[in-house]
């Protein structure tokens, strides 16, 4: 009866881990909506290539540096806490074996998954200037070292899981679904590339005010905010019983939490732009329902749902002003808000699972404590390494597209076509007589 | 600067650890890492205002 269940269990999270790619294919929608119609396939194509970089050096590299639990370690000990910072695996998925134990095989599966996702979420930043190759060595880095890092720092057993067990503090760090590993890794990796890029041309003013640069398609975006929902719930589910050992039985609730929480972040961006500006702003309110989601990932499978619903509202409102504080204040040129939704909406998700989560894991106090040293340590660590990697890269590599690449459409001048050979919708495409 | 506000942010790390290796649960532990986020947020702060691009003044 054991062995049946633990089965049933595995197959099950198998088939939730397999619904993961919804939710980079809506992200990538998402992306290629809010950009112009001549860089349209590029985006696409952008993310599919990068779901493909990131497969490929997470089970070449990245997986021997994550581990599991179950998977040895390199650790420093130092006052009397051992560090566990590194997995020991094999390259290339060696050593696992097909007919053992599922959760190793599972936790290898979803790792690919994840990695990938990570790898599209800083896409919709470097949109419409950021070089195919430059982007493809870019996600290399990422899936081979950053992402498998701190994810075994705190889903492999790594030093911040273990902050609980080893030094006292709450249950360790908790990140039931990607909140931090994926969303905050993949929204500073955004920073980090706009940084480097800055902003299109014409983006702002020569006294420095922004420009609204229309999406193409508004019907991207929004079919892209419900693929990218059942995405979540085969993530938010999944990671829950991989490394949280959820049992089935709690599936529904967090599928109901992670849909409130991306509802009351949807809600109540659009609530806000029809009170600031007279009607509820289209593109905000998708990203208020992917911050939602990207804040849901850290709790849903430890709150009741009007938790959850408290949660999103809140990372409805964050996006709001974030996106404007960005682009206003800071002159940083996010077409997708990709930072906003996935790194506010994830470091929010973090900070929130800490006061308003109810664990069944065994633990003590100061859970708040955990969850801000997992924030200290994804701006402290992840978003400096993020930089300081992206920053030499691009002096071997050029990140940015020439003028040309710009004024054409990346389109035309990364892949010879665009995405609507019908539609000449600038004039610097028209042949001057 | 940009380098300032990237070494800020490593250095409020670099305290965060330490207060964990080095101080006991009860006391000043807590103080000591929140100290190391706050000087990460200054550290941001730095950073994001670097990166802001130089545009002529409106008159």
């Amino acid at each position: 009866m054991g062995a049946a269940s633990s089965e049933l269990k595995a197959a099950l999270c198998g088939c939730l881990i397999l619904l993961i790619p919804f939710a980079y294919a809506g992200l990538a929608l998402m992306s290629s909506g809010m950009g112009r119609s001549r860089s349209a396939v590029h985006s696409l194509v952008a993310a599919l290539a990068a779901a493909a970089v990131a497969a490929v050096v997470y089970v070449a590299f990245g997986f021997a540096w994550q581990g599991t639990p179950a998977v040895p370690s390199y650790g420093l000990a130092t006052g009397g806490v051992v560090w566990n910072w590194i997995a020991s695996g094999r390259f290339f998925f060696d050593g696992l074996d097909p007919s053992g134990t599922p959760t190793t095989l599972l936790t290898a599966c979803f790792g690919v998954f994840a990695c990938a996702f990570t790898a599209v979420i800083p896409l919709g930043a470097g949109e419409e200037r950021w070089r195919l190759g430059a982007m493809l060595a870019s996600t290399a880095m990422l899936a081979g070292w950053t992402f498998p890092l701190f994810a075994h720092w705190v889903w492999g057993g790594g030093w911040l899981s273990a902050l609980g067990w080893q030094s006292g503090i709450g249950r360790g760090f908790l990140d039931a679904g990607g909140a931090g590993v994926i969303q905050v890794v993949g929204g500073f990796s955004a920073l980090s590339i706009t940084w480097l890029l800055g902003a299109r041309r014409g983006k702002f003013s020569q006294e420095g005010m922004p420009a609204a640069i229309p999406g193409h398609n508004s019907v991207f975006v929004t079919f892209g905010c419900f693929l990218a929902l059942v995405g979540w719930f085969g993530l938010n589910s999944s990671a829950a019983i991989l490394f949280y050992g959820a049992e089935p039985g709690r599936i529904p609730l967090i599928a109901v939490n992670t849909l409130l929480t991306a509802a009351g972040a949807m809600l109540a961006a659009a609530l806000l732009t029809r009170t600031r500006f007279g009607k509820p702003d289209a593109s905000l309110s998708a990203n208020g329902w992917t911050a939602g989601l990207a804040a849901s990932s850290a709790g849903a499978a430890f709150q009741v749902p009007t938790e959850a619903l408290i949660v999103g509202l809140v990372a409805g409102v964050l996006v709001t002003f974030s996106v404007e504080w960005l682009e206003l204040h800071f002159k940083i040129d996010d077409p997708a808000g990709s930072i906003s939704v996935h790194a506010a909406g994830g470091l929010w998700g973090l900070l929130a699972a800490g006061f308003l989560g109810h664990f069944p894991i065994a633990g003590g106090d100061g859970q708040m404590m955990a969850q801000l040293i997992g924030v200290a340590t994804l701006l402290g660590f992840v978003l400096p390494l993020l930089y300081a990697s992206n920053w030499m890269l691009n002096k071997l590599i050029p990140y940015r597209a020439p003028l040309d690449g710009e004024r054409q459409g990346m389109d035309l001048h990364e892949l010879g076509a665009n995405a609507y050979p019908e539609l000449v919708s600038h004039f610097d495409d028209i042949p001057q007589r | 600067m940009k380098l300032a506000g990237l070494l800020l942010l490593v250095s409020g790390w670099v305290i965060v650890l330490s207060a964990i290796a080095l101080l006991p649960p009860a006391g000043s532990r807590s103080a000591f890492i929140f100290a190391g986020l706050g000087i990460e947020v200054l550290g941001l702060v730095l950073a994001i205002r670097a990166h802001i691009p130089e545009f002529e003044e409106r008159r």
